[in-house]
C-alpha cells in the first residue's frame, strides 16, 4: 500500500479532474449566467449581478407559464417515483426464484431501455390515436381524446423508469444473504413479516436510490415526452422549445430553477440513504460484540 | 430423508414441492405471488412499450394523407422514405444520405465516449484505493445524469457562441482573428454535447467489469514479468470485455435514435434518423414516420445482435 503512487496514477487523475471539469464546467457558468443583470446578455462577462432574470420567471410574465409547468412536472415525476419504486421492488422479489415468463420480463425491461426513446413515443402515441378513433366511433363521437399527462405520459415515462429500477433491484439482491431470511422464517416470520421488517429495512437505502432515479428521470425526461405527453407540455419540453428563439437569460434562469429541484431532490436522497446506512453500520448487528 | 427434514422446517426452501403446499394450505402457491408480483411491471411494458411497437409496424404499412390516417394496407410509408435512391445512383438518396450522417456521428461519439469512459472507469477501479473515495468520486460523475439533459446542452451556449469564452479568448490571445462559426450550432457542438451527455452510460458498466477483476490476476502478470502496457492489453481489457460491449450498445443506441441534441446543438440544421422521425410526426405523417422507426428499430436491432454475439448480457448483470 505505501510504495508511493505510481507515475499512470497522477497522469490519470489530472484526466479525471479535466473530465469532472468538463462536466460541470459548462452548468456552472449558466447557474452564474442566470443572475445577470437586468441589462445583460447571453454571454460573459457579466453585466452586474441581480435575481431580475429568476423574479421575472416567477412573476409570469416572463417566457413561459411556469407555474402550471412546474406543477405538471412535479405532480408527474412524484407519481412516477411512487409507481417505479412500488413496481420494481415487488418484481424484483419476483426475480429471486425461477417463475415463467421471466426471461420476457427481462428482455423487455431491456429492450425499453435501449430502443431508441422517439420509437418508444411514437408508438404510444399511435396507440392512443387508434384507441381514441375507437372510442369515437363506436361510442362517443365527442370524445376528445385519451392521451394526456397521467395515462400515456405517464406510461411513456415509466418505460424509461422502470427498467433502471429492475436494474438496481438485481444489484441489490446480488449481494443479499439470503441466510437472513432463512432465519426469520425459522424464527416463525410470515412471507410479508419476513419482507417488512429483515428484507425491506436491509435494502430501503437502495429502495431510496430507486425513487431518486424514478423522479429525477421523469422531472428531465423530453424524447419519450415528446410525441406522448398530449396537449399540455412538462417543463423540460417547454425549455426545449425555448432554444430555438434565446435572447435573454431568462432560459438560464429557467434553466436554473428546474436544476435546483433536482439538486435539493439529490441532496434529500443521498442524505437520507447516508443516514440510514450510518444507522444501520450502529445498529444493524451486534455480531462479536460480546454478549453483555 | 433429510429433504423432509429441511421442510418441515422450512417449508418453500425447496422451490415447487407439492407437500409445503399441502402442509400449509392457507399459503398462495410460490408461483402465483411471483405472478401478482413480476406482474404489474409486466402489464406496464405490455401496455407502453410492447404493443405500441407493434403498433409501429402495423401503422407503417397503412396509407395516409394530408391529415389523417387510412387504415388499409400501403407501402408509401417505405416508399415515399426511399424515394428517388434507385434513380439518383450512384449518388446518395436523402434517406441514405442522412444515415451515413447518423452513423458518423454514431462512430465519432462512440470512439471518443469510450477513449474517456474506459480511462475514467480505469482510474476509479485501479488507482482511488478508499472505499469511501470511490464512492464519492463515483457520485460526482453520476450527479449530472440526474440533472436536465437540455440544460447540459443549453450551458455550452455562453462558451461556444460568437461572443461565447471560447471565441473572445482566442480572439484576445491574437491567436484568431475573427471568431469561428463551426464552434456551436455544427456537427462539432453536436459531438462535444453527445460526449458530454453519454459518457456516463459508458464509465458504468466499464468500471462495474473492472471491479470484479481480481487484484491477484494484476499482480500475477506483474510477478511473470509483464510491463504496464501488456497487463493492459492481455489481461484488464480481455476481463473489462462485456462492460465495454455494453456501455458502446448503449452510446449507440442512444446516439442512433437522438433527434433533442442533434436537433438543439445542430441548429435544427442537421438531418439523422431519430430527426426524420419528428419531422414526419410534425407533418402528420404517421404511416411514413412508422416506416422510418421500423428502419430505425432493424438498424439498431442488427447493431446489437452484433455486438452481443461478442458477449452474453444476461451472464454480466
Amino acid at each position: 500500500m505505501k510504495e508511493g503512487r505510481p507515475r499512470s496514477f497522477y497522469v490519470l487523475a489530472i484526466f479525471f479532474a479535466a473530465y469532472v471539469l468538463f462536466l460541470y464546467g459548462p452548468m456552472i457558468a449558466i447557474y452564474v449566467l442566470s443572475f445577470q443583470g437586468p441589462q445583460g446578455g447571453l454571454t460573459f462577462p457579466m453585466n452586474g449581478v441581480s435575481t431580475f432574470w429568476i423574479a421575472k420567471l416567477f412573476q409570469g410574465t416572463g417566457i413561459v407559464d411556469l407555474g402550471a409547468a412546474f406543477r405538471r412536472s412535479l405532480l408527474l415525476g412524484v407519481i412516477v417515483m411512487i409507481v417505479t419504486v412500488v413496481l420494481s421492488v415487488a418484481a424484483g422479489m419476483a426475480f429471486r426464484r425461477k417463475f415463467r415468463a421471466q426471461s420476457i420480463l427481462f428482455y423487455s425491461a431491456i429492450a425499453s431501455l435501449i430502443v431508441p426513446s422517439i420509437i418508444t413515443s411514437l408508438g404510444i402515441s399511435l396507440e392512443f390515436r387508434i384507441i381514441d378513433d375507437l372510442i369515437k366511433a363506436h361510442w362517443n363521437e365527442n370524445f376528445e381524446t385519451s392521451m394526456g399527462l397521467l395515462t400515456s405520459g405517464l406510461g411513456a415515462h415509466l418505460t424509461w423508469t422502470l427498467p433502471f429500477g429492475l436494474l438496481i433491484m438485481f444489484a441489490i439482491f446480488n449481494r443479499f444473504d439470503p441466510r437472513l431470511e432463512e432465519a426469520a422464517r425459522d424464527l416463525g416470520a410470515t412471507p410479508w413479516q419476513t419482507f417488512r421488517h429483515v428484507v425491506l429495512p436491509i435494502i430501503l437505502p437502495s429502495v431510496i436510490g430507486i425513487g431518486l432515479f424514478g423522479f429525477t428521470l421523469s422531472w428531465d425526461e423530453l424524447a419519450r415526452s415528446s410525441q406522448a405527453i398530449g396537449a399540455v407540455n412538462t417543463l423540460p419540453l417547454d425549455l426545449q422549445g425555448l432554444t430555438t428563439t434565446v435572447t435573454n437569460p431568462d432560459i438560464y434562469a429557467l434553466g436554473t430553477v428546474i436544476s435546483a429541484v433536482s439538486f435539493t431532490v439529490i441532496t434529500l436522497a443521498l442524505g437520507t440513504i447516508h443516514m440510514l446506512n450510518k444507522r444501520q453500520a450502529a445498529k444493524g448487528s451486534d455480531a462479536g460484540k460480546g454478549l453483555v | 430423508m433429510s429433504e423432509e427434514v429441511l421442510q418441515q422446517a422450512s417449508p418453500g426452501l425447496i422451490p415447487g414441492s407439492g407437500t409445503a403446499r399441502a402442509a400449509k394450505p392457507t399459503r398462495l402457491s410460490p408461483s402465483f405471488v411471483s405472478w401478482l408480483q413480476a406482474g404489474p411491471m409486466m402489464l406496464v411494458f405490455l401496455a407502453f412499450f410492447l404493443i405500441p411497437l407493434v403498433f409501429v409496424v402495423i401503422v407503417s404499412f397503412w396509407d395516409y394523407n394530408e391529415y389523417q390516417l387510412l387504415p388499409a394496407f400501403s407501402g408509401r410509408g417505405y416508399t415515399d422514405t426511399f424515394e428517388g435512391c434507385i434513380a439518383q445512383l450512384p449518388d446518395l438518396c436523402t434517406i441514405g444520405r442522412t444515415y451515413v450522417m447518423t452513423l458518423k456521428l454514431c462512430f465519432l461519439v462512440w470512439a471518443i465516449t469510450l477513449f474517456i469512459g474506459f480511462w475514467v472507469a480505469y482510474f476509479l477501479a485501479f488507482h482511488v484505493k478508499s472505499k469511501t473515495w470511490q464512492m464519492g468520486l463515483s457520485l460526482l460523475c453520476t450527479i449530472p445524469f440526474w440533472t436536465s439533459n437540455v440544460i447540459r446542452m443549453i450551458a455550452w451556449i455562453p462558451l461556444l457562441g460568437r461572443n461565447g469564452l471560447v471565441n473572445s479568448g482566442l480572439v484576445k490571445t491574437g491567436l484568431i482573428n475573427h471568431p469561428l462559426e463551426w464552434l456551436l450550432f455544427s456537427e462539432f457542438s453536436v459531438v462535444l454535447a453527445l460526449v458530454h451527455l453519454f459518457t456516463f452510460f459508458m464509465v458504468v458498466p466499464i468500471f462495474n467489469s473492472m471491479i470484479r477483476i481480481d487484484k491477484s490476476l494484476i499482480e500475477a502478470a506483474y510477478d511473470a514479468g509483464a510491463t504496464g502496457f501488456q497487463t493492459l492489453v492481455n489481461v484488464i481489457i480481455p476481463l473489462a470485455k462485456p462492460g465495454i460491449v455494453i456501455g458502446s450498445i448503449f452510446v449507440i443506441t442512444i446516439v442512433m435514435g437522438d433527434f433533442i441534441t442533434i436537433g438543439v446543438m445542430g441548429g435544427q440544421q442537421i438531418a439523422a434518423a431519430g430527426k426524420i422521425i419528428e419531422t414526419r410526426v410534425n407533418a402528420l405523417q404517421f404511416p411514413a414516420a412508422a416506416a422510418n422507426a421500423v428502419i430505425l428499430l432493424a438498424i439498431t436491432f442488427l447493431i446489437i445482435t452484433m455486438m452481443s454475439r461478442i458477449v452474453d448480457i444476461k451472464k454480466e448483470l
